[in-house]
């Protein structure tokens, strides 16, 4: 059973959750590349509050390295990687094409926002004693299908790889409210696991424009059956 | 020597393998495929030492093998034994058969890269942390995509693409799941590990265990190319090199099926959690029907191979199912033999490939004639895994089939070998297509190069049908006496 926190800690990660959501938005419906990149390094930023925030609150001093990690990794290391390796693609003010336009996509969104408020719902209860596992939890779950939708939904491959980066923001947006004690080998573990993510699928990203002259890996249909 | 060195000794050769062949171009192939046999012979020891022993924890709890990671271990050591060996030639006839710009093949690029991802496929029996495993699968797909995309074509490349873009996408729905059950065995105040998890599941709440169950089976699932989440396997197998296919259909796939099979006893244990069974058996059946429907109308004949490792993939999770009512023998030892096996098909396809200049198979007819040794390796590959006797998978399907009907679950049972039959009658028609047609009326069969069968590849194909052949119907002691333990280990708990 975990210690009672304050009022005034819940409200602010109810904020911070819904800037969370609000950048995960955005990555979703940007138009521009170096917006949606934008937008993930806000959203890895309001991952990084919401851990400082936890770690205040419930006095987890493991949150506060979950913090450090996601910050030099997310909104610091990432970038750098994807400016190494596909610098033009994210830096060139590209507009992205989708297979959906914007009012039906956040529709669809607030569809899966439902569904995961519906499949966390029967857990919260469960949850004796977790305070912010109500916050957290269901916006965590939400971030992991909006990332899956937009890796379906973007026909561009580093938009696809920010639709990836975002569900890993929810999953750990999620987690960090009921997991405060990841050992330091698996927290340096999973430190190390987000860049080498990042620069293995920018590398392959290159490698396509070198050979296809594109990124644009919706036009990449010859492997079917027929 | 100490067994609870073992799994780190296990983790540090292929590691030294891929530095030694970063060094020298040449070398590179020499220094794999010693560092594969020394992780065949070390795993073997760290299995034989489970078997007569009981488990090894090493490194204060960092590292675990139990009988059912030993048992998975000694597939993963085996198949990249022989892929690192098959290679080495393969590697090159590829070159002639494509008559690349390259003069060489890019030994200093495929090496290292086999030898790390075949540490990370090690070190998923290995590490004890739940959160760990996850990393360890994830990094699969990180270090195996450009060994997909090995050939630098437009075609591999959208291969590699799909194949990272979905199983990354199955990898963080995952780690939501395994981040909640790190949290349940945590409550429970058990370590999570898969005993923490055990111990700690009749306490989990039942909501929260059934939907990290869910996200585990979306999760892994796509990794395992559980249908609908399958459709990276086949472009990816028709795309990589036969030696990288003979991995990741062989072992990689497993190793996210491991990660499924493994939650069962926890599911089962849960008094929350009626019949578990069902969800493993409707899962199972849906992949493996659709896998049988795909093979009768595939037109590659790597992609036909892809869709046999959906269908076994679809066999092991009904068999956990069926077999969770009596035991799951057939359900392990199917795991155990589906990786040697499947590495034997992926290794013949290779060499028709090179001998044919395609995969197409209204194209690939007369094997045997234009290669005795490449197509009788087909047949008997195909044969040996569409589950035909007297090979290994025929004990193992034959066994689940006897479980299902023994212990009277005729629908499931009987579905299953309905899909298995369809299965088995499409793969037999278009191996025995491919190895006896006549090639009479195919233009492009007569002007095709004559390459010469590498010796290397023959070898590893040598080395990869002794246990697909000689496990059909002969078990040593110890082998045997592993595969019940690890059978065990997949039952409800008492």
């Amino acid at each position: 059973m975990m210690a009672p926190v304050s009022a005034i800690m819940l409200s602010i990660d109810g904020s911070i959750a819904a800037l969370f959501v609000i950048f995960g938005l955005g990555v979703m419906v940007s138009r521009q590349m170096l917006a949606s990149l934008r937008f993930f390094m806000w959203q890895a930023s309001a991952l990084t509050a919401s851990a400082l925030a936890l770690a205040y609150a419930l006095q987890a001093v493991n949150l506060l390295w979950v913090a450090l990690i996601t910050f030099t990794t997310k909104v610091i290391a990432v970038p750098l990687v994807l400016r190494w390796a596909a610098g033009e693609e994210v830096y060139g003010r590209r507009e992205v094409d989708q297979a959906m336009g914007i009012p039906a996509s956040v529709l669809v969104a607030a569809l899966l926002a439902l569904v995961g408020w519906f499949a966390v719902a029967p857990v919260l209860p469960t949850l004796h004693g977790v305070p912010f596992a109500a916050i957290n939890l269901p916006t965590g779950l939400i971030m992991v299908l909006w990332g899956a939708f937009t890796v379906a939904l973007r026909r561009e491959s580093v938009a696809q790889l920010m639709g990836l980066l975002i569900m890993e923001n929810g999953a750990f947006f999620g987690s960090i409210a009921i997991v405060h004690n990841l050992t330091v080998i698996a927290e340096i573990a999973a430190a190390v696991d987000v860049p080498i993510v990042a620069l293995v699928i920018g590398l392959l990203i290159r490698s396509i424009r070198r050979v296809t002259g594109s990124t644009r890996v919706g036009t990449l249909d010859k492997l079917h059956e027929r | 020597m100490n067994a609870d060195c073992l799994p780190v000794l296990i983790l540090l050769v292929p590691l030294s393998g891929a530095l030694l062949a970063l060094l020298n171009r040449w070398a590179a192939p020499y220094f794999s495929v010693l560092a594969a046999f020394i992780t065949l012979l070390l795993g073997t020891s760290a299995a034989w030492h489970v078997e007569a022993q009981g488990p090894i924890h090493a490194s204060d709890g960092l590292f675990a093998l139990d009988a059912l990671g030993a048992l998975y271990l000694l597939p993963v050591c085996f198949v990249y034994f022989t892929s690192s060996l098959y290679a080495i030639g393969y590697l090159w006839a590829r070159q002639q058969e494509q008559a690349s710009d390259e003069a060489e093949p890019r030994y200093r690029q495929y090496f290292p890269l086999m030898n790390v991802f075949a540490l990370v496929i090690l070190a998923v029996p290995l590490v004890a942390n739940l959160a760990l495993m996850w990393i360890a699968i994830e990094l699969t797909t990180v270090f195996s995509a450009f060994l997909v995309a090995y050939e630098d074509r437009a075609e591999a490349l959208e291969a590699a693409w799909k194949y990272v873009a979905l199983t990354s996408m199955g990898a963080m729905i995952a780690l939501l799941g395994v981040l909640m059950l790190y949290y349940g065995t945590h409550a429970a105040g058990q370590a999570p590990t898969w005993n923490g998890l055990l111990r700690a599941a009749p306490h989990i709440s039942t909501p929260l265990l059934l939907l990290a169950f869910v996200l585990w089976l979306i999760g892994f699932g796509a990794k395992t190319g559980l249908v609908p989440m399958h459709t990276w396997l086949p472009d990816a197998h028709s795309q990589a090199p036969a030696s990288v296919c003979a991995v990741l259909s062989g072992v990689e796939t497993s190793a996210a099926l491991y990660m499924l099979l493994r939650i069962y006893p926890a599911l089962a244990a849960n008094p929350g959690i009626h019949d578990p069974a069902a969800w493993y058996m409707t899962a199972g059946l849906i992949t493996v029907g659709s896998a049988a429907f795909m093979l009768i109308q595939v037109h590659d004949f790597k992609r036909m191979f892809a869709y046999s490792t959906i269908e076994h993939m679809g066999i092991i999770l009904t068999a956990c199912g069926i077999g969770a009512a009596v035991h799951e023998q057939g359900t392990v030892y199917q795991l155990f033999a589906h990786g040697f096996t499947k590495s034997f098909c992926f290794f013949a396809a290779g060499l028709a490939g090179i001998i044919f200049g395609t995969q197409e198979i209204a194209k690939a007819r007369g094997l045997i004639s234009r290669s005795p040794a490449a197509g009788w390796a087909l047949v008997l590959g195909t044969l040996a895994i569409a589950g035909a006797p007297p090979f290994a998978l025929f004990l193992s399907e034959f066994e689940i089939l006897y479980t299902g009907y023994s212990s009277g679950q005729y629908l499931p049972t009987g579905l299953l070998t309905a899909f298995i039959v369809i299965a088995f009658i499409a793969l037999a028609y278009q191996a025995t297509r491919i190895a006896f047609g006549a090639s009479d009326n195919i233009p492009e069969q007569h002007s095709a190069p004559t390459i010469k069968i590498p010796r290397s590849s023959l070898a590893a194909m040598a080395i990869a049908f002794i246990p697909m052949f000689v496990f059909g119907f002969y078990l040593p002691a110890p082998l045997l006496h592993l595969v019940h333990e690890a059978a065990l280990m997949l039952e409800v708990p008492a």
